[in-house]
Formats: structure tokens, C-alpha cells, sequence
């Protein structure tokens, strides 16, 4: 099978659009070929991952881009990167890699990247619709993108994005075709019962169930309400593409590729999984690592960064209190979402509360987070996921009611009744 | 002489091998400063990779792996060569972003079983630029 690439392709590839062009275009046909792509397709929208500095290399391939007068061809949003611009104060890692972190983000911005720094950028207002193709690396967005948008995009990672962005192409494979777009594997959540489905913890927990379970199935999930909630599919996939690598799912009734369960499988036939209770019961302790009661030093929320609706449900847990002095409460965010909840007048209020709020990186990426004694908890399956070994903390995943609870209190506290004879 | 079925990344090699027990996630379970396994829950964590012909049949783990696998062959600490059974996009990216921005290849070889059990179990090997393996 051999790549076909059309006259402006090769144009770029000959170095007639330039030396960025001509290098973004021949790492995109070294890929398009191991992923044996017949050809290239346009894109009309690209998400950047490797503005994140994970070393010298990185900064290199921006910088070389960036210096050879790249610009991208696509509306191109920036995400997380190492350091918090608007809360310089945070940071506690080392000079060194903090201008390394800086003159990798001012190289995306030079592209004519928007400095969104955002891992949501669902959440911005210009976002791609059904159909769209775009090239999203980020594992979090890039399934919101295909499972709740409809809009199409592979596993792109670090690299790849800027080269699909300053080119507008990409390989034309995986998950921008129907065919493997469609269910492979079902999991039929019937015999969960409606009370704990009517809870937003449950929702992490079955993405880290599922992602466990998947391997590279795209699965559709059945006895789900139908119309659940952008804010609870997002914790589903960013969940499953941690303890997996979920990039693509359908939950009929919700999901716009799944109106129905056939819909969803296409042609294909497919298994399926019984999930109960006891599973999503299974995945809390999976993703926590100290017990209840202990003291608690840190609760860290908005992984994926938070929307404006679960600032509005933090508010009213909060509802006037105050966290416990000596414990560094943390929620993550985006700037534009933040932005809007300043006009609401709660950013004040979070901060009158004891919150800190993050933006523009992420409290298990980057060292923001002040030693606070005693165990982390959190409402996130990712952050739960990866913070005992990026961080080195004991962590207790609960509900954000949870986490707000024992934040007041000082201790780690769970309403554990949600999940008696379930 | 085994060839590859299909050749990823081109390039000449030699190393003695290292087969891992388990895929590996270059971001968080390798430090590409010193070369080695960092992740704890490895089996064969503390081994280096550096100038080894690694054997890993499927790729794990998140996108970020790419930078830094390009970071430890630009610093000399990353593999000769990865022999794998399945492509994996983002060990792919790695090795050709190393080898645009610093002419340094890694070659990826994808194989067939037989093959991949028979280089798992040899000391060393030798990847020649058209993609054969002597070992």
C-alpha cells in the first residue's frame, strides 16, 4: 500500500512552501506511511500537545520550525504547558527548566498558536462540530472530540500536531475513517443501580473500569440515561485514557454517533461485558491508595480543567464555608473558563474559601502544589491515576461533595453509603 | 538471514540485546538523562537501554513518550534499535523526529513472531539498512 500525495503535498514536501513546511510534511508522510494511509486529508483544526517541556528535543524541533518561519494554516489551540503565566508565584521547580518551559511556549505562540493552555479546549466557544476533521493530540481531548463532538481525530501526540497544523493535512487513517470509528465491544451498565448512575462520582469510575478492559476496542455503552452530560462523558474518557487508551466511545442515547446500540456497531459484532456495582466499587479502591480518616493535606479538582458548571456545583457545596487552614485546595482550569467565572463574581469567592485556582498547567505536570501534610484527594480518575507516581502521594479518590467535606473538615471524609448493597 | 516485514525507521545497528518482560512507557517509566527504566512497577526496572537493541512487541502509554524518546537519542541514551511486533505511532515519532533534527537514526523494525522470539533470545544483533537482522 503506498501513500499517494496530491500536487500541493508534494509541493511542500519539494520545499517550495518553505523549510518548515517541507520538514511538517515529511514527518507527516514517515507517519502516514507506518500507518499505511493511502493519502492525506484537509484538517480545520489542530490541539497542540508538545507545548509541554519534557526536555532539549522538544524545544529543538519548535524552535527549528518557529526560526524557518512556520505559521499554522488552521485555527490551532495551545495545551497545558509547565508553568501557570497568570500565577507565576506557584511555581517550584527549577530556573533552568522554567525558561526551557517559557521559550517552548513563546515558539507555539509564534506559530500563530492561540495561547489557550488549556487541556479542554472543548470548552472554549469555537470548537470543532460533527463531522469536522482536526489533529488533537492530548489523550483527554482527543476522545471528548470523537465520543462527544463527533469531530474526527486520531491518537496524535507530541510533534505530529504542529506538523498537521502548519500543513492542514493529515494521514487519512484510524479514526478519520467510519469504519473504525464504529463499537467493537459493549458494556452494559443495566445492573448498575439508578442511584449511583445519578451520581457524578460514578462517572470516572467507569471510564477507568472500561479503559482497563478495552485494550484498542472502541466500546459502546448501553443502560446509561440517555442525555448525560458533557462534564460526566469527559470524566469517562479522560478516566479510560488513562488506565487505557481510550480515543473513541459511544454511550447510546448520548453520544452522537450512538442514537442506538446499532447505530453504534455498524457492521461489526460484538461482546458483551456485564458491568455492575461491585466494578465501579472495584475501580474506587484501584484509584486510591490511604484510608479514610487520615489527615488530609491537599485536595487537587479540574483534571481534565474545570468547566464553568463544576465551578457553579463547587460553589454551592462550598456555600460560604471555609477550607481548614494549612490545606492547599487546588482546581485547575483554563483561562477563558476562569476569565468567565471572574464576571460571575466566584473566582472572589473561591479565593475568600481558601481555593487556589491553577491555570494554564496542571498540579500533577508541573511543581505548583506547596508540601502540605497528609494525603491528597480528589474528584478526578486521571489525577487519581497518575499522581502517586508523578507526585509521589497517597490518594483518595471520592466525590467533589467528598472533597469538599474534608477539606472543612481536615480529614479525609467519604460518604460511603452511596455504595451500601450496591 | 530474518528481514523485518516492514521497516519503520531505516538505519544500521548493532547492540547487544535487551528484551523487555513488558512494554514500557517512555514518559514516566524511562529517564532519558541516564538511559534507564525508572518505572517501579516494571519487572526490569533499573536496566539500561542505552546502545541496546531493544525488543518490546506493542508500544504503551502516553503521547508525551515521543519527546522523550527523541531526547534520549539525541543525548546517546536511548536504544540502537527497536524490534517490535506491532507499529506504535508514538515510538515512530520519536525515532523520526531524532533522526530529521539530528541525523541520528534509531531504526524500528516491525517482525514476525519467529523472529521477534529469536532476537529476544540472542545476545546480540545487527540491523543492516535495508532492514535485515543478524544475530
Amino acid at each position: 500500500m503506498t501513500l499517494t500525495l496530491d500536487g500541493r503535498d508534494q509541493e511542500m514536501l519539494a520545499g517550495e512552501h518553505g523549510e518548515a513546511a517541507m520538514l511538517a510534511m515529511r514527518v507527516i508522510t514517515r507517519v502516514a506511511a507506518s500507518m499505511q494511509a493511502k493519502t492525506l486529508l484537509d484538517i480545520s483544526g489542530a490541539h497542540i500537545d508538545s507545548c509541554l517541556y519534557h526536555g532539549q528535543a522538544g524545544l529543538d524541533f519548535a524552535r527549528r520550525l518557529a526560526d524557518d518561519g512556520a505559521e499554522v494554516v488552521v485555527p490551532t489551540t495551545l495545551n497545558v504547558s509547565s508553568l501557570d503565566l497568570l500565577h507565576p508565584e506557584l511555581y517550584r521547580g527549577d530556573d533552568h527548566t522554567r525558561s526551557q518551559a517559557l521559550a517552548l511556549m513563546e515558539a507555539y505562540e509564534q506559530m500563530g498558536c492561540r495561547a489557550t493552555w488549556t487541556c479542554a479546549p472543548y470548552q472554549l466557544d469555537d470548537r470543532p462540530g460533527f463531522g469536522d476533521h482536526v489533529a488533537w493530540a492530548e489523550s483527554n481531548a482527543i476522545v471528548f472530540a470523537n465520543a462527544v463532538l463527533g469531530a474526527r481525530t486520531h491518537r496524535y501526540g507530541d510533534f505530529i500536531d504542529i506538523c498537521c497544523a502548519i500543513t492542514g493535512r493529515a494521514p487519512a487513517a484510524g479514526l478519520h475513517l467510519d469504519a473504525a470509528r464504529r463499537a467493537e465491544v459493549v458494556f452494559d451498565l443495566a445492573a448498575v443501580p439508578d442511584r449511583l448512575l445519578e451520581l457524578d462520582v460514578a462517572y470516572p469510575l467507569i471510564g477507568h473500569h472500561i479503559g482497563k478492559l478495552v485494550g484498542t476496542r472502541i466500546p459502546a455503552l448501553t443502560g446509561v440515561p440517555a442525555g448525560t452530560s458533557e462534564d460526566r462523558l469527559k470524566a469517562i474518557g479522560s478516566a479510560g485514557a488513562s488506565s487505557g487508551s481510550l480515543a473513541m466511545f459511544h454511550v447510546v442515547g448520548s453520544t452522537p454517533e450512538a442514537p442506538t446500540l446499532d447505530a453504534a456497531l455498524g457492521d461489526n459484532r460484538a461482546d458483551v461485558v456485564a458491568m455492575g456495582a461491585a466494578d465501579l466499587r472495584v475501580a474506587r479502591d484501584q484509584l486510591t491508595t490511604a484510608a479514610t480518616g487520615e489527615r488530609l493535606g491537599i485536595v487537587s479538582l479540574g483534571t481534565p480543567h474545570y468547566s464553568v458548571a463544576e465551578f457553579g456545583r463547587l460553589i454551592e457545596l462550598l456555600d460560604g464555608r471555609r477550607v481548614r487552614d494549612g490545606i492547599g485546595f487546588y482546581v485547575n482550569s483554563g483561562r477563558d473558563i476562569v476569565h468567565e467565572i471572574a464576571l460571575r463574581g466566584w473566582e472572589r469567592r473561591l479565593i475568600d474559601a481558601g481555593v487556589q485556582i491553577v491555570t494554564d498547567t496542571c498540579t500533577y505536570i508541573t511543581p505548583v502544589m506547596a508540601d502540605h501534610h497528609g494525603v491528597a484527594m480528589t474528584d478526578s480518575g486521571k489525577w487519581a491515576y497518575y499522581a502517586p507516581g508523578n507526585l509521589g502521594l497517597d490518594v483518595v479518590f471520592g466525590s467533589v461533595e467528598d472533597c469538599v467535606e474534608s477539606a472543612v473538615a481536615g480529614e479525609v471524609r467519604r460518604d460511603d453509603s452511596v455504595w451500601a448493597d450496591a | 538471514m530474518p528481514e523485518a516485514l516492514r521497516t519503520l525507521v531505516a538505519g544500521e545497528a548493532s547492540g547487544l540485546v535487551l528484551a523487555l518482560d513488558e512494554s514500557l512507557s517512555f514518559w514516566g517509566g524511562f529517564e532519558s538523562e541516564s538511559g534507564t527504566i525508572i518505572d517501579q512497577a516494571h519487572p526490569q526496572v533499573g536496566e539500561s537501554l542505552a546502545g541496546r537493541v531493544v525488543t518490546m512487541a506493542v508500544g504503551r502509554g502516553s503521547s508525551s513518550a515521543s519527546t522523550v524518546l527523541a531526547e534520549a537519542i539525541r543525548l546517546g541514551t536511548g536504544p540502537a534499535a527497536l524490534i517490535m511486533r506491532e507499529p506504535d505511532e508514538i515510538v515512530n515519532l520519536g525515532a523520526i523526529v531524532a533522526d530529521e533534527l539530528y541525523g541520528i537514526t534509531m531504526p524500528v523494525l516491525i517482525v514476525d513472531q519467529t523472529t521477534f522470539d529469536a532476537v529476544a533470545s540472542a545476545e546480540r544483533a545487527t540491523i543492516s539498512a535495508a532492514g535485515s537482522i543478524t544475530f
